[in-house]
C-alpha cells in the first residue's frame, strides 16, 4: 500500500532513486543521530546532490508537528525538516509498519511524505547507489 | 557553545562583539545600523537591492533557525522577489565574492553552515 498526505511532491514514485539515500532512525531528542543525517542531507543538497530521505524505527517521530526547541536551548529538528524544501530534497518515504507501530496516522505528519511497506523499502535501498544510515 | 570575540564594533555608541570571522557574536545585537556599520567595515555601501536581500536572509533564519547556503539563498530570493532577482548572478553582484556569507553576516545570522 502507499499512501501520500498532503500535497503530493512531483515525484514521489519508488522508482525515482536520487543521488543519496539517507535513512533516518533517531527520534529528535535523547541523541544527535537525526540532526546529524539531515546536516549530511543538507550539505549534500548545497552541493547539487539529489538527496532522498528514509524514516524508519523512530525517526519517524521526526516528523510530528512541532519538534521545536526545549528547555536546554539546544535547536529543533521542525525547523531543520521545514527547510528542506529550500534545499530541493522533495523525495521523503517513511516506513508504514514504523507508523503503524507507533499508532501514527501518516496524514498527522508535518511534511507530505510517501509510506512503503517492508518489501519496497528494499527495493527503495536496492534501487540507490549510496546509502547512509544514522 | 561559547564564541571568542576576536574585535568589537562601535555602533551608536553600543559596542558589538564579532567573531574571528566577522560575524555578530549574539544575534541579538544586530539593528540596521549595525549591518550599515558591518558593510563600512567592509568597504561595502548598501543599497535598497542589498536591503531586500537583508531582509529575506532575516526572514529564512525566523523561518528555519539557520543560514541558507547558496542554493536556498537563491531559492528563497526568487519566491520572495521573483525570477529576476533570483539568481546567483544577481546576487554575486550585489555581494561580490561569496553571497551566502558576505549577505548572512550583514544580516546577522550565523555563517552558513554548508557552505564553503
Amino acid at each position: 500500500m502507499n499512501s501520500t498526505s498532503g500535497i503530493s511532491p512531483a515525484t514521489t514514485a519508488i522508482d525515482a532513486p536520487q543521488d543519496l539515500l539517507i535513512v533516518l532512525r533517531h527520534a529528535p531528542h535523547g541523541s544527535s543521530w537525526l540532526r546529524e543525517g539531515l546536516d549530511v542531507a543538507l550539505v549534500a543538497a548545497a552541493f547539487g546532490k539529489r538527496v532522498g530521505l528514509l524514516f524508519q524505527g523512530d525517526g519517524v517521530f521526526a516528523l510530528l508537528q512541532g519538534q521545536s526547541s526545549g528547555p536546554l536551548a539546544q535547536k529543533g529538528t521542525h525547523p531543520q525538516l521545514a527547510m528542506l524544501e529550500m534545499y530541493d530534497i522533495e523525495h521523503l518515504w517513511v516506513s508504514e509498519a514504523a507508523l503503524a507501530a507507533r499508532g501514527l496516522p501518516v496524514d498527522s505528519l508535518m511534511l507530505p511524505v510517501t509510506s512503503l511497506e517492508a518489501s519496497r523499502i528494499a527495493r527503495l535501498m536496492h534501487s540507490h547507489p549510496h546509502t547512509l544510515i544514522f | 557553545m561559547a564564541i571568542n570575540t576576536a574585535r568589537v564594533l562601535n555602533v551608536e555608541g553600543r559596542s558589538v562583539a564579532l567573531d574571528p570571522e566577522g560575524y555578530l557574536v549574539s544575534l541579538d545585537d544586530w539593528s540596521p545600523a549595525v549591518a550599515e556599520a558591518l558593510a563600512a567595515d567592509d568597504d561595502r555601501q548598501l543599497t535598497a537591492e542589498h536591503w531586500e536581500v537583508i531582509e529575506v536572509l532575516r526572514d529564512f533564519y525566523r523561518r528555519f533557525e539557520a543560514a541558507p547556503a547558496m542554493r536556498p539563498l537563491v531559492k528563497a530570493v526568487r519566491q520572495a522577489l521573483g525570477e529576476e532577482k533570483g539568481n546567483s548572478l544577481y546576487l554575486m553582484r550585489l555581494f561580490p565574492e561569496s553571497p551566502a556569507k558576505v549577505a548572512a553576516r550583514l544580516a546577522g545570522l550565523p555563517k552558513p553552515t554548508n557552505c564553503l
